[in-house]
């Protein structure tokens, strides 16, 4: 709809107006819980308690990799029989369960209890045992809920859902604030300093970052607020930001080169940096990123990419496989398709991509089989099975668990896409 | 509600799973929310199998809480017998579902699927993995074996192997072993279940003359309904370790009926000799914690004190159901067993034990890099090193050879420790270095222990560390030592230089000593001494 996006020759609409195919049945995605394991590792005194089941706990288990450190920064409040038949009081465990936790971690400032399936289903009001325990703990810790249910959240939806409860805590702009930009959504820590360098000498100021990597440098927002989304699925933390008058600004997400200078640009356009400066700041950067790119772009034009739906990344990436290394898009599936947010991005994907939403994985695999896609970008559920039917994969997670966005990660970024190729290539067992 | 942060089992349908896709030819329908699928990546990652589970996820939301989550199921169901035309069912709930009260098994029956399809309960707020995979399997059997065959007279007797399934530690290399056991003792195996068995081979089970129970953690409950409904005899000794393994062979030959001596003549396993010779003598005597499943860890209990002469100073399990065996198997050692899920009470243990080995599961694993200490794998919970690609069976003589190895292994060699301690003075020997055996790496393993060293292993690890006082750990923070203590101490091995530190200074601490002289390093020296 406001795919306004001056940065490409072409004035194709893409898919912005491409049938999508709507599917329902059993998906092969995690949970939102899951946001958790890189959630913890950025806001660095924030704990995550997950109220929920044996299930809940196993799952972060197993996402996380079994016991990566010696005591982490989040845990599970596993309800058993005497909860669910009321013979305990859940107001009454959950404040002993929160005690003993903080009683052992006085380095904690701000704790998540974090809803599940089951607690969502038993209709435990975790907003309202957050607001009696802040009193308790205040002002040493902060307590906040959100869901990261399953049957309310997929995956990276966690991270939405997280960064919307912080969005009402955070403080009022001050009545002769200026304006200020404030990138949304988790980047890894280098990525957030490459930003914060750019966005530093285009003369954007001031600039500030949410989630925050401290639970106390909450920034401020308000009509002055002009937020540019890093991440592509955090439609209810945008929802909340708008209700406190922060504005958007519509932008491509920054992935590959291409991608970094159409978010930078949308952002230096709101704050009216000259296109002269505009061009000396970033030329190095794209300068890098293209050097880095065109060795890969020979490995992989031309070859065929499947995208199974997993972390609402698979739009912007498409758009990066297929415009920047010449990859042909068989499908792009995501979860769920935020077409205000991704107005831009499908803009810049070609219309051929055949779009997808929501997942039936059985008929989703059958149709990747006729595709005989090159390469799959899959979870890890579904990978080893693929690669045994003689089908090269890409684990999906890594796409968020290792810095891909900016300009200095569009090779690292396009090198996760040529790996398992060569890697598939150079065996001869 | 139970306050955790990591845990030894998963969820009761996990045990399910594990049953479900060791198995051919049957499907599980599980009723269950989104995400529940990360179930799938345990058994695609950790053991690296080539095909999803066999389970169907029904996958509702929360927008269907309100309509109709039991037509969800039924469509789920029928859609899976249509595609992947099993020859049996098993149907239930996870967690979730199970609040909601859908019914998967009376839903399922109302589908009327031309084939038998088996309900389970499994209670998640109650039970755990392995009573899960018990129980499903014991369902199983009760709904599919059928009816017992009359011996024929002069036929050479039979058996079943029951309990190996999918993720289990080592049970694909196990089967191997045993099975050669029996070939070799002239018995047949009729059916070999929950692993590579479909539901017809189950409905073969009451054929065989008796069964052999290899795992009693998943497949004792269902031998205790065939004994009593088919009149099969099972075996009680789990085959680990080389008196165990002899002991296995007696009861197989006398539930059988044939002459075991001549096997048990031939008894090819390296680990009495490699125990008695002489390089074993600094093997006596060292502490070892043990923890994990309940048969497992009673098993290595036995060889750890048995047949390599170490000392078991605590044991300890996590299935509350084999509470009883290993309570019981504590009492030889003159010890309490712990029975806890919680693994930082078992990091306090090994902590307060001084231990010199810890065997015990992943978890231990961790524990033991967090407190430098040597540390073999025993039991499930496993990871992806527990699939070794070359033969590596726990059970039988071959068993008792691996065993050997990889108990052995993380310590110092015997001779090794001694030309430490000779040589440490020499100039080109630089104090310090680490025993060849265990790599450039070993080294940070000198100094005390303070900290917990993250292991980003895991496909799924993520940047930078975090590093945290271990909870349990002394620290060295707080006390002093004169020059002259300190000076003293690196004069003691490397090796042992840490457990040094720690004990004097617990021993200061117990004694209210604030500061640590040579006599108090001495005093804590002849203290410790055993």
């Amino acid at each position: 709809m406001n795919a306004i996006v001056p940065l490409s020759s072409t004035n194709s609409v893409g898919c912005s107006t491409a049938p999508v195919l709507k599917e329902r049945g059993q998906r092969e995605v995690f949970c939102g819980l899951t946001g958790i394991v890189w959630l913890h590792r950025k806001i660095q005194d924030a704990f995550f308690l997950v109220v929920g089941s044996r299930t809940c706990a196993h799952l972060i288990q197993s996402a996380a990799g079994v016991m990566i450190f010696a005591e982490p920064r989040f845990a599970t409040a596993i309800l058993d029989e005497r909860d669910l038949a009321g013979i305990a009081d859940i107001d009454d465990e959950l404040d002993r369960v929160v005690g003993r936790l903080l009683d052992r971690r006085p380095d904690i400032k701000l704790l998540f209890l974090v809803g599940s399936c089951p607690s969502e289903v038993i209709k435990i009001d975790l907003k309202r045992a957050a607001a009696r325990q802040s009193r308790l703990y205040a002002p040493r810790v902060r307590i906040l809920s959100y869901s990261g249910s399953g049957i309310e959240t997929t995956f990276t939806q966690g991270e939405d859902a997280c960064l919307a409860a912080l969005v009402p805590t955070l403080p009022r702009e001050t009545a002769d604030a200026k304006p200020c930009l404030l990138v949304v959504g988790a980047l890894a820590d280098v990525v957030e300093d490459q930003v914060a360098r750019l966005f530093d000498a285009l003369g954007i100021a001031p600039l500030r970052f949410l989630p925050m990597r401290h639970a106390t440098d909450l920034p401020p927002v308000g009509p002055q607020t002009r937020y540019l989304l890093a991440q592509p699925f955090l439609a209810d933390t945008a929802r909340g930001l708008e209700e406190r008058g922060a504005k958007r600004i519509d932008a491509p997400f920054p992935l590959g080169a291409e991608g970094t200078t159409a978010w930078l640009r949308a952002a230096a356009e709101a704050f009216d940096v000259p296109a002269s400066r505009f061009e000396a700041v970033t030329a190095p950067g794209r300068a890098r990123a293209e050097k880095a790119l065109s060795a890969y772009r020979e490995r992989l034009a031309g070859k065929r990419v499947f995208l199974f739906p997993d972390s609402q990344l698979e739009i912007p990436l498409a758009r990066f496989l297929s415009r920047e290394l010449a990859m042909h898009v068989l499908e792009a599936g995501t979860p769920y398709l935020h077409r205000q947010h991704l107005a831009a991005e499908l803009a810049l994907l070609p219309a051929t991509v055949r779009l997808s939403e929501g997942q039936h994985v059985d008929n989703q695999l059958d149709r990747c089989r006729a595709d005989r896609p090159d390469i799959v970008v899959c979870g890890l559920g579904l990978a080893n099975p693929l690669e045994a039917e003689g089908i090269t994969t890409k684990w999906s997670i890594e796409l968020l668990f290792t810095p891909i966005q900016g300009y200095d990660q569009a090779g690292d970024l396009a090198e996760l896409f040529a790996r398992p190729l060569v890697r598939r290539a150079r065996l001869e067992v | 509600m139970q306050l955790t942060l990591w845990t030894y089992e998963g969820p009761p349908h996990v045990g399910a799973m594990r049953v479900a896709t060791a198995m051919q030819g049957l499907h599980y329908v599980l009723h269950a929310p989104q995400g529940d699928t990360y179930a799938d990546l345990l058994f695609t990652m950790i053991e690296r199998r080539d095909a999803r589970p066999p389970v169907t996820y029904t996958t509702f939301q929360a927008r269907d809480l309100g309509g109709d989550t039991a037509e969800l199921f039924k469509t789920a169901a029928r859609e899976a017998y249509e595609r992947f035309r099993p020859q049996a069912m098993i149907v239930g709930a996870s967690c979730t579902a199970e609040l909601i009260q859908d019914d998967p098994g009376g839903l399922a029956a109302a589908l009327n699927l031309p084939i038998p399809v088996i309900p389970l309960e499994l209670p998640a707020y109650q039970k755990k993995e392995n009573w899960g995979a018990s129980e499903t399997f014991y369902r199983l059997v009760r709904g599919l074996v059928g009816v017992k065959r009359q011996r024929v007279p002069g036929e050479r007797p039979s058996c079943n192997i029951l309990g190996p399934t999918a993720l289990g530690f080592r049970h694909r290399d196990d089967l191997k072993e045993i099975s050669g056991l029996l070939g070799r003792l002239g018995i047949d195996v009729r059916v070999t279940a929950p692993m590579g068995a479909t539901p017809v081979d189950v409905s073969r089970i009451g054929q065989a003359d008796f069964n052999v129970v290899l795992y009693p953690e998943i497949a004792l409950a269902a031998a205790q309904w065939l004994e009593k409904a088919h009149g099969q005899p099972f075996t009680k000794v789990v085959p680990i370790g080389v008196g165990a393994t002899r002991d296995f062979i007696a009861e197989v030959a006398r539930i059988a009926g044939v002459d075991a001596s001549k096997l048990l003549a031939e008894e090819s396993s390296r680990l009495p000799w490699y125990s008695r010779s002489v390089d074993s003598t600094y093997l006596t005597g060292k502490r070892v914690f043990i923890f994990g499943d309940g048969p497992h860890v009673v098993a290595a209990a036995r060889i750890a004190g048995d047949e390599l002469g170490f000392k078991v100073v605590g044991m300890g399990t996590y299935s509350r159901e084999f509470a009883r065996e290993v309570r019981e198997a504590a009492k030889r050692h003159e010890i309490e067993a712990l029975i806890t899920d919680d693994y930082l009470e078992v990091e306090a243990k090994v902590a307060e034990l001084q231990v010199e080995l810890l065997l015990g599961t992943q978890m231990e694993r961790h524990i033991a890099k967090r407190l430098h200490v040597p540390c073999a794998v025993i039991s499930a919970p496993v990871h992806v090193q527990d699939f070794p690609a070359r033969y590596s069976p726990q059970m039988g003589f071959e068993g008792a050879n691996v065993i050997f190895d990889s108990w052995i292994h993380p310590l110092m060699m015997g001779l090794e420790e001694h030309l430490l301690g000779m040589f440490r003075e020499d100039s080109e020997f630089r104090n310090g270095a680490a025993p060849s055996h265990l790599g450039a790496g070993a080294m940070a393993a000198a100094e005390p222990i303070r900290v917990g060293t993250p292991a980003p292993e895991s496909p799924l690890a993520r940047g930078d560390d975090e590093i945290r006082v271990a909870p349990a750990a002394p620290t060295s923070e707080a006390f002093a030592w004169t020059p002259d203590a300190e000076k003293e101490l690196k004069k003691i091995p490397f090796f042992v230089r840490g457990k040094a530190r720690r004990n004097t200074e617990r021993f200061a601490v117990e004694r209210g000593v604030a500061t640590i002289t040579i006599e108090t390093l001495y005093d804590a020296k002849a203290h410790f001494a055993r």
